[in-house]
């Protein structure tokens, strides 16, 4: 009885502000203005437009997981063969950027990225062409890749950390060199950090909408985009709640596949 | 036999800065088992990790079958471990496990099948491949474990405390179960361990460690009963130490008391630390003894009794036996004259240390 007392805070808090927003996201999707009920809201992603933002924002965003595993992985398992007090202070500086407002560090990459900005003022110093960085797929990437490669570190880190030395003394023991012993050890011992990594990644690089807003300037429209100005300028709630069902049908999906290679369930949602 | 195959030269070791190995020599011969016992700090461990090759040597050289492999990264050693802890592959199975050594070096399908086979009965874990690790008790693991390693059909096997994690039944049993498989093998087993019982129990040969120092070398009876240090009798087994004066070849004097004994050369009026074991004390009517006490405290202690007796001047001599004397009751000392081991009293702390290894 006590126990059902205790959990009660926590019920009215995923009823009041996950299930009863969910719902209304359905409510909205699933009808239009008027509140009858249609699959138009959903069924108009297949529209260009749409379809051109979901397409981009499910590249964009493997891509961006993809060289986040990359950097991350090795980051990782060099923090692993450090002693405790030198990782640790490895890890603080790569946390320390996360202490500053999200909004600020992506403005920051923006004056830097700028046609007048600090790298093309450099360029020019040195007597090279400028680039046009800013308003590119590139500098989304960029973006994505910065804000969130600490989501792929600190995962990777954790399992890294927790494999006991001498089960890799063990396999070097038994005749495993170093690249054995990654691939056969270290790779899948690791995978449940690498998933919940790919999770924490892709999952905000495929709904963001700043990143793209700030770095890729109005050219660029990402299906975050778009459904951010359903909301706001065209104040088309249904179509907004409509995309995001099915947004949220490809997390679901792309969570579901993920979900087969870690037989530990550690780190997702399914 | 009779040749050496593992010969550790003038070997050091330091970790920032603090000594942990000091120009340790060691040689083990083909198809022994090798305990190497001490207290925790005492280097036994690291001297094991030199010969897997998980550390190197701050200085000397590790020779293996004549061949210098200071040098020489774990994975191409002729030798295998078991670790503290197991240490499995968790995301294997228990034949993926046995098998990663075999499928390293390329062995065909069927050759590895059967080693799966034969080292699973071999460690009587029949029937168990397709088990996970996770689903196995920590004595299956620790067998598995050997399994895993001897499959490679290693020259030596080193072991590292690998029954500490074992409770005591368990390690008992093996206990047995290591000295059959090393019989069965006939390979050199090198094992570590803090616990004297298991080392007396398993090994051909067992080296007392203490400090970065090897303190004695020998057979188990050796070491039990003749400790050539007052450390190696304080840590093999219990013991009475006591200060002694030697007045000639084959005579001690203890707290006044005159005992044969059978050691010479210890020249004459000569100071001694002298051993007696509880066991070898007999407590016999006061006129009779060497030494005369009263009995202080008695416990039954199933095999034996366990008294202590206190001397006149003041000391509590350990004794074990199977006759009951109560307490406050007067009795006499004696102790068989082979029953007495006398050592050099060490002139230092430093010298205690560093032991027979001067």
């Amino acid at each position: 009885m006590n126990k059902k007392l205790l959990s009660g805070p926590y019920l009215m808090w995923m009823i009041g502000f996950i299930l009863i927003p969910l719902a209304l996201i359905v409510f909205y999707g699933l009808t239009d203005k008027s509140g009858a009920f249609t699959l138009s809201n959903v069924l108009s992603i297949s529209t260009e437009e749409h379809a051109k933002a979901l397409w981009l924002s499910l590249g964009l965003s493997l891509l961006s997981t993809v060289l986040c595993l990359v950097l991350a992985y090795p980051l990782a398992m060099i923090l692993r063969t450090r002693g405790m007090g030198q990782g640790s202070f490895i890890v603080f500086i790569f946390i320390l950027p996360m202490w500053m407002n999200f909004l600020l560090r992506t403005l920051a990459w923006q004056t830097l990225l700028e046609k007048n900005g600090v790298i093309n003022g450099i360029l020019s110093a040195l007597h090279l062409p400028n680039q046009g960085l800013i308003n590119t797929p590139g500098a989304i990437i960029l973006g994505m890749v910065y804000n969130f490669l600490p989501f792929m570190v600190l995962p990777i880190y954790n399992v890294l950390m927790k494999i006991d030395d001498n089960v890799v003394n063990a396999a070097r023991d038994l005749g495993a060199n170093s690249l054995q012993v990654l691939i056969r050890i270290l790779l899948p011992l690791s995978i449940p950090g690498i998933v919940s990594g790919i999770t924490m990644v892709f999952v905000p690089a495929l709904t963001t909408f700043v990143i793209s807003n700030i770095l890729g300037g109005s050219k660029i429209l990402l299906i975050g985009n778009v459904i951010e100005q359903e909301f706001t300028k065209g104040s088309n709630w249904n179509l907004g709640s409509g995309l995001s069902l099915v947004l949220m049908i490809f997390i679901l999906i792309s969570m579901a596949l993920i979900a087969k290679y870690d037989k530990n369930g550690e780190g997702t949602v399914l | 036999m009779g040749q050496s195959l593992i010969d550790l030269r003038n070997i050091s070791k330091s970790f920032d800065g603090t000594m942990v190995l000091d120009d340790l020599n060691l040689s083990v011969k083909e198809n022994t088992f090798v305990t190497l016992l001490g207290p925790s700090g005492c280097g036994k461990t690291t001297t094991l990790r030199i010969i897997g090759g998980f550390e190197s040597p701050s200085k000397g050289e590790v020779i293996f079958d004549g061949q210098n492999i200071t040098n020489l990264p774990p994975n191409k050693r002729q030798l295998n471990t078991v670790f503290q802890k197991y240490a499995l592959f968790t995301h294997m199975s228990i034949a993926e496990n046995i098998a990663f050594g075999l499928k390293i070096k390329n062995k065909s399908k069927s050759y590895i099948q059967d080693k799966i086979k034969y080292a699973l009965k071999l460690v009587n874990l029949d029937g168990f491949e397709n088990r996970s690790v996770s689903s196995l008790s920590g004595g299956q693991q620790q067998r598995i474990a050997i399994a895993r390693a001897i499959v490679n059909e290693p020259r030596v096997l080193l072991l590292d405390e690998p029954l500490g994690a074992l409770d005591l039944k368990l390690r008992q049993d093996m206990q047995y179960e290591l000295i059959r498989l090393k019989n069965e093998l006939g390979i050199t087993f090198i094992y570590v361990t803090h616990d004297q019982e298991e080392a007396l129990t398993m090994s051909d040969t067992i080296v007392v460690m203490n400090q970065g120092y090897i303190q004695q070398m020998g057979s188990p009876e050796n070491i039990y009963n003749e400790p050539e240090n007052a450390f190696v009798a304080d840590f093999i087994g219990e013991s009475n130490i006591v200060p002694g004066i030697m007045l000639r070849d084959e005579l001690v004097e203890i707290f006044g008391a005159k005992f044969a004994c059978v050691d010479k050369g210890f020249g004459s009026n000569a100071p001694v630390d002298v051993v007696i074991r509880p066991e070898d004390i007999d407590l016999v009517a006061p006129e009779n003894g060497s030494l005369e006490g009263v009995v202080t405290h008695l416990i039954f202690k199933g095999v034996h009794y366990e008294m202590e007796v206190t001397s006149p001047d003041g000391f509590e001599w350990l004794v074990h036996s199977t006759d009951l004397f109560p307490v406050g009751q007067k009795v006499g000392i004696h102790v068989d004259p082979f029953d007495i081991q006398i050592m050099n009293k060490p002139a230092s702390e430093d010298e205690e240390a560093v032991g027979v290894n001067e």
